[in-house]
C-alpha cells in the first residue's frame, strides 16, 4: 500500500458572519494516498470547497479552522508559518478553480502568469522559465504556445483558460492537485476534454487529485474513492463500487436516483431529492439531512449518528444502519 | 414492554444506554419541519427599514437633520427678529450683546430678546439669518433633487426602454452634457438667466411670484435641472436595460400593455429603491453647489441669506468676527455630512448592489 | 490606436465648437452690454467702442468672425482689460493656477492612494475606521469652508503662514492644502472600495494559491486592477484643478485663472468668458483622451473604438 499523503482528522471550519457562526465544515476526517484520486461530492454549500481550501490555507475571511488537524506529507499544516505555507502553495499542492473566466488576472499575459509561479518556486532563470512555460502549454494541449504566451486571458476561450489554469497548477509538479469543480463553468464537450487531460496528466506525473464536484458522472470516470458530503459533514465514504453499487446512506441513494442513466428503461423517472438544502446558520441538531430524508426517524432530528463500518473502505453515518446493526446483534427492535 | 426493551438494550448494546426505542419510530412530518428553522420572510421595505434602524450613524444623521429642519423651518416663524430687519444702532454686535438703545429699553423694564449670535454689519440678527440660510440650502437641495429625479428618471427610462437608435441619440446628448464643463456652465447660466427672469417678474402678469421666491433661487433650480439630471439618467437607463430583459416585462408586452404602463408599472417600480437612494445622495451635492455659487456671489439675491453667502460676507471681517464665518461653515458641513451618511445608510439598507 | 486618437480629436473639436456656440449665444442673450458699467459713458463712446470690437454688426457676422478667430487660436481681445488679448491673459494666468493645482493633485495622489490601500487591507480595523471618518468629512465639507478655516487658524490666529498671494514657497502651503483636501478624501475612498472589490476577485485567490506573498500579490495583481477607477476620476479632476479653483483663489487672493473667470463674469467681458470656457473644455477633452489611452495601456481588455 502506498504512503499516506494527506490526512485530515476532525476538521472543523467556521465562518464568523455578522449573522452568527456558520459551521461550514463540521468534524470531517479522511485521508488520501500518494497518486490516488479522491472525489468529494455534494450540493452547493455542503462544505466541500471549504474543506479543500483549508488544505491550502486559503479559507476566505471571515472563515477560520476551529478544530482538527491537517497533515500533508508528514507536515502539520495547522502549525505552519505563513512563509512555509507559501512555499507549499503552488509548489507541492496546487488548485484549479471553478471559473476559469475570472481566475486569471485580466491585465497580465498568460505567459507572465505561468512564469510567475515557476520563478517563485524553482531556481530557473527567466529564459528557462519561459521554455518551461511553453512546454507546459504544450503539455496541456494548447496549440501555438509561443503565440499564446503573449496573449491576455480575455483573448482565450473558457476551455483554453482552464487549460492555462491547469498548466499553472502543474508548473511545479505538485504532489497533490485540488480541482474545485474544474468543469462546471464549461461546455459539456470541453468538460470531457478537460477531464481526459487531467487523467492523462495524472498518469504522467504521479500526483494525487482531490476532485470536488456535484457531478457524479465525472466522479465515476476518474476517482477511486468518493466522499459524499452534506451540511458540512461526511455522510458516506467508500470506493467507487461501494458508492455506486452499494449506497448505504439515504442521501447518497437520493443523489444516485437523481442522475439519468443510460441503462434506464424507457420512461423511467428521475427522482429529485425534495426539500431545500440545509440552512447553515441554523443547522438541525441531528443529522443535517434528516428534514429531507424520506426515512427520517425521531432520533435523526436529535443526534448525529456515528459512522457505521460496512467494509474496510466503506463507512456511512446513518441511524438506519445503526438500527440495522443493532437488530442484527439483538433482534429486539424488529418486533416493535 | 417498552421499558423492558430499554432495560435489555441498556445491558446488551454498549451504545444504547442513552437510546430510546421510540427514537427509532419514523418522525412526523411536523417534527421534520420544526427541525428546519425557516427564517421569517419579511417584505423588502420592512427588511430595509430594519437594517436602516440598526445603522446608528444613519439614524444619528437623520436626527441631526430633523433638528436642523426644525430650526430652519419652524423657529424663524416664531422668532422675534426677521432675517431682513435692520436694527439701527445694533450693528456688529457680539454674541449675546445688546446695543445701547436696547440696554436702555432693558433698563426701562422692557423685555428685549437677546441677539444670541450677535448681529451683522447692517444690524440684522445673525441667529435668524443663519436659520434662514439653512432653510434656503435645504430647500435648494431638496427641490433641485426632486427636479433632477423627475427629469433624469424619465429620460433614462425612455432611453433605456426603447433602446436602439433612440437610446444611442439620447445617450450621445447625455455624453455631450457630461463633457461640458459643468461649473462654468452653471455660473454662465445663472448669470444669463437672471435678466430674463427679472424681466418676466416685472413685466409679465403671471410671473410676479418669481420675485417672492427670488430670481437667484429660480435660476439655480433651472441650471440644476438643465445639467445635473444626466447622472440620474445614466443610472436609471442602466437599471432599465437590465430589467427590461426580464420575463415579467415580456409577459406584460405579450398581454398588450402599452409602453407607458410598462415603464411606469413594471420598470420604474422595480428600480424605485435605486431612485430613492440616488435622490437622497443628490441632495447634499445640490446643497454643495448652491453654497459654492452663493459663496462666489452668484446665488441667492440679498437680503435673502444662504449659508454660502453668509460665509462669503463674513470673510472680510474674519479677524474680528470669526463666528460669523464658522457658524455657516459648520452648518453647511453638518447638513451635507448628515445627508451623505443618511444616503449611505439608505443605500446599504435598500440597495446594497449599488455600493460601488 | 492611431485611428482612435484621430477620431477622438475630431469628436473633441466638434464638442469645443458646440461649447463655443452655446456660450456665444448665451452671452448674446444677456441684456446689458459690457460698457454699461463704465462711468456714465456717452452714447457716442458706447457706439465707438462697439464699432471697435465689432459688436455693432449683426449677430451671425459676429459669430462667424469669432469662429474664424477660434480656428487660428485667436480668442479675440478682452473688452475690460484694454489692449490685452484673451490668449495672453490665459498664458499669464494659467501657469499660476496650474502650478497650484498640479501640486495639490500630486499631494492628493501621494496621500490618497496609500491611504486607500492600507484602509482596504485593514478593513474594519481602527486604521480603516479613522480613514473612513476623515474621508467622509473630507467629502462633505465644502472647499470654501476648508480654505477659510485653514486661513483663519494658520494665517489669522497663529500667524505662521502667509495667506495672500504666492510670493514665496510658504505661500503655497495653505492654498495647496485647501485644494488637495477634497481630492485626497475622494481618492482614498475610491481606492479603498476599488481595492476591496479587487481583493475579492478570483484571480487574487489564484495569486495566493500560487504561493505569492501578500505584498507581491497586492502590488502586482491587485494594484494594477484597482487603480483603474482612479485614472477615470483623475482625468476631469485634473482639468478642473489645473484651471484654478474659483473659491480658493478668491480666498487667498491668488491671481489665477479661476479668479479671472469670476471677475470676467461680473464684468461681462464676453470674449474673456468665452475664451476661458473654451479653454477649460479643451483641457477636459484632452484629459479624457489621455485617460482613455492610459486605461488601454493598463487594461488590455479595453478596446478603443
Amino acid at each position: 500500500m502506498s504512503k499516506v499523503l494527506l490526512d485530515i482528522r476532525n476538521l472543523k471550519v467556521s465562518f464568523f458572519t455578522p449573522a452568527g457562526e456558520v459551521k461550514a465544515v463540521n468534524d470531517v476526517s479522511f485521508s488520501i494516498n500518494e497518486g490516488d484520486v479522491l472525489g468529494i461530492v455534494g450540493e452547493s454549500g455542503s462544505g466541500k470547497s471549504v474543506t479543500a481550501y483549508s488544505i491550502m490555507g486559503l479559507i476566505p475571511f471571515p472563515g477560520k479552522i476551529v478544530g482538527g488537524t491537517i497533515d500533508f506529507n508528514g507536515h502539520r499544516i495547522n502549525d505552519m508559518t505563513e512563509k512555509e505555507l507559501r512555499s507549499m502553495r503552488g509548489n507541492e499542492v496546487s488548485i484549479i478553480f471553478q471559473d476559469p473566466m475570472t481566475s486569471l488576472n485580466p491585465v497580465y499575459t498568460i505567459g507572465n502568469q505561468i512564469k510567475e509561479v515557476i520563478l517563485l518556486h524553482t531556481n530557473l532563470n527567466r529564459k528557462q522559465a519561459n521554455e518551461r512555460a511553453i512546454e507546459l502549454l504544450k503539455l496541456v494541449g494548447i496549440n501555438e504556445p509561443e503565440k499564446r504566451m503573449k496573449q491576455y486571458p480575455h483573448e482565450l476561450s473558457g476551455g483554453m483558460r482552464q487549460r492555462v489554469m491547469i498548466a499553472i497548477a502543474l508548473a511545479c509538479e505538485p504532489k497533490l492537485l485540488i480541482a474545485d469543480e474544474p468543469t462546471t463553468a464549461l461546455d459539456v464537450t470541453i468538460q470531457a476534454q478537460i477531464m481526459e487531460l487531467m487523467t492523462e496528466l495524472k498518469n504522467k506525473i504521479n500526483m494525487a487529485i482531490i476532485l470536488i464536484t456535484h457531478d457524479l458522472g465525472i466522479v465515476s470516470r476518474m476517482c477511486e474513492k468518493i466522499i459524499v458530503m452534506y451540511g458540512g459533514k461526511i455522510m458516506e465514504q467508500g470506493t467507487i463500487d461501494d458508492i455506486f453499487y452499494n449506497p448505504k446512506h439515504e442521501y447518497t441513494k437520493g443523489l444516485l436516483r437523481s442522475i439519468p442513466k443510460l441503462t434506464a428503461k424507457e420512461h423511467e423517472k428521475l427522482i429529485p431529492i425534495e426539500g431545500t438544502p440545509v440552512d447553515m446558520l441554523n443547522p438541525p441538531a441531528g443529522c443535517p439531512f434528516a428534514p429531507r430524508c424520506k426515512k427520517c426517524m425521531k432520533i435523526c432530528l436529535k443526534k448525529m449518528p456515528e459512522y457505521t463500518k460496512i467494509s474496510d473502505t466503506h463507512y456511512s453515518a446513518c441511524w438506519l444502519l445503526q438500527k440495522e446493526e443493532y437488530e442484527k446483534s439483538t433482534g429486539v427492535i424488529k418486533g416493535e | 414492554m417498552a421499558e423492558k426493551t430499554k432495560e435489555l438494550t441498556g445491558k446488551k448494546y454498549p451504545l444504547s444506554f442513552h437510546l430510546d426505542v421510540s427514537d427509532f419510530l419514523p418522525a412526523e412530518e411536523s417534527e421534520k419541519q420544526s427541525a428546519v428553522v425557516m427564517r421569517e420572510s419579511i417584505s423588502f421595505w420592512k427588511d430595509g427599514l430594519r437594517r436602516l434602524r440598526k445603522n446608528k450613524l444613519a439614524m444619528t444623521s437623520l436626527a441631526v437633520l430633523i433638528i436642523i429642519m426644525i430650526f430652519a423651518f419652524i423657529v424663524p416663524e416664531i422668532y422675534p427678529y426677521s432675517y431682513e430687519q435692520q436694527i439701527r444702532g445694533s450693528e456688529n454686535l457680539g454674541i449675546m450683546k445688546y446695543s445701547t438703545q436696547e440696554l436702555e429699553r432693558k433698563a426701562n423694564g422692557e423685555f428685549v430678546f437677546p441677539h444670541i449670535l450677535g448681529t451683522d454689519s447692517l444690524g440684522r440678527d445673525y441667529a435668524v439669518r443663519l436659520m434662514m440660510g439653512s432653510r434656503i440650502s435645504l430647500i435648494v437641495g431638496i427641490i433641485a433633487s426632486l427636479i433632477i429625479l423627475l427629469i433624469g428618471s424619465t429620460y433614462g427610462a425612455v432611453s433605456g426602454y426603447f433602446g436602439g437608435k433612440i437610446d444611442l441619440i439620447m445617450m450621445r446628448i447625455v455624453d455631450i452634457i457630461y463633457t461640458v464643463p459643468d461649473i462654468l456652465i452653471i455660473i454662465l447660466l445663472s448669470v444669463t438667466l437672471k435678466f430674463p427672469l427679472e424681466y418676466l417678474a416685472e413685466n409679465v402678469a403671471g410671473f410676479k411670484w418669481i420675485n417672492t421666491v427670488g430670481v437667484g433661487l429660480i435660476s439655480i433650480f433651472i441650471v440644476f435641472s438643465l445639467l445635473y439630471w444626466v447622472g440620474m439618467a445614466r443610472i436609471v437607463r442602466g437599471q432599465i436595460l437590465s430589467l427590461k430583459e426580464q420575463d415579467f416585462v415580456t409577459a406584460a408586452k405579450a398581454l398588450g400593455a402599452p409602453h407607458s404602463r410598462i415603464i411606469k408599472k413594471h420598470l420604474l417600480t422595480n428600480c424605485i429603491s435605486t431612485l430613492f437612494v440616488t435622490t437622497t445622495l443628490q441632495i447634499p451635492s445640490s446643497i454643495f453647489t448652491e453654497s459654492f455659487l452663493s459663496f462666489l456671489g452668484m446665488g441667492v439675491n440679498a437680503p435673502m441669506p444662504s449659508l454660502g453667502s453668509l460665509a462669503a460676507d463674513a470673510l472680510s471681517g474674519i479677524e474680528t468676527y470669526p463666528h460669523r464665518l464658522f457658524l455657516p461653515a459648520v452648518a453647511i458641513s453638518l447638513i451635507i455630512l448628515s445627508f451623505n451618511l443618511l444616503g449611505d445608510g439608505l443605500r446599504d439598507a435598500f440597495d446594497p448592489k449599488l455600493k460601488n | 490606436m492611431g485611428s482612435y486618437i484621430i477620431k477622438r480629436i475630431a469628436v473633441g473639436i466638434v464638442t469645443i465648437f458646440l461649447v463655443a456656440t452655446i456660450t456665444f449665444f448665451l452671452m448674446y442673450l444677456v441684456p446689458g452690454g459690457p460698457f454699461l458699467s463704465e462711468k456714465s459713458p456717452s452714447k457716442q463712446t458706447i457706439e465707438a467702442l462697439e464699432r471697435k470690437y465689432g459688436l455693432d454688426k449683426p449677430v451671425y457676422i459676429q459669430y462667424l468672425n469669432y469662429m474664424k478667430g477660434l480656428i487660428k487660436f485667436d480668442l479675440g481681445p478682452s473688452l475690460k482689460m484694454r489692449g490685452r488679448e484673451v490668449v495672453d491673459i490665459i498664458k499669464t494666468r494659467f501657469p499660476i493656477s496650474a502650478k497650484l493645482g498640479g501640486l495639490a493633485m500630486l499631494l492628493a495622489i501621494c496621500i490618497g492612494i496609500p491611504m486607500g490601500i492600507f484602509s482596504a487591507i485593514n478593513r474594519g480595523k481602527w486604521f480603516d475606521n479613522i480613514v473612513m471618518v476623515i474621508c467622509t468629512f473630507g467629502i462633505a465639507v465644502p472647499g470654501f469652508v476648508v480654505a477659510t478655516v485653514l486661513m483663519y487658524f494658520f494665517g489669522v490666529t497663529l500667524h505662521i503662514l502667509p495667506t495672500r498671494g504666492l510670493d514665496s514657497p510658504a505661500h503655497y502651503i495653505l492654498p495647496v492644502t485647501a485644494l488637495a483636501f477634497y481630492p485626497t478624501a475622494y481618492i482614498s475612498r475610491l481606492m479603498r472600495s476599488s481595492m476591496l472589490d479587487v481583493l475579492g476577485q478570483d484571480y487574487m485567490r489564484t495569486a495566493k494559491a500560487k504561493g505569492l506573498s501578500q505584498f507581491k500579490s497586492l502590488f502586482k495583481h491587485a494594484l494594477r486592477n484597482a487603480v483603474l477607477p482612479i485614472i477615470t476620476y483623475l482625468g476631469p479632476a485634473l482639468a478642473y484643478i489645473l484651471t484654478g479653483s474659483l473659491v480658493v483663489e478668491k480666498i487667498f487672493t491668488i491671481p489665477g485663472l479661476g479668479r479671472q473667470f469670476v471677475s470676467s463674469i461680473t464684468d461681462r467681458d464676453y470674449p474673456l468668458i468665452m475664451g476661458l470656457t473654451i479653454f477649460l473644455a479643451f483641457l477636459l477633452i484632452t484629459m479624457n483622451v489621455i485617460v482613455d489611452i492610459v486605461y488601454k495601456i493598463i487594461d488590455p481588455r479595453i478596446k478603443l473604438k
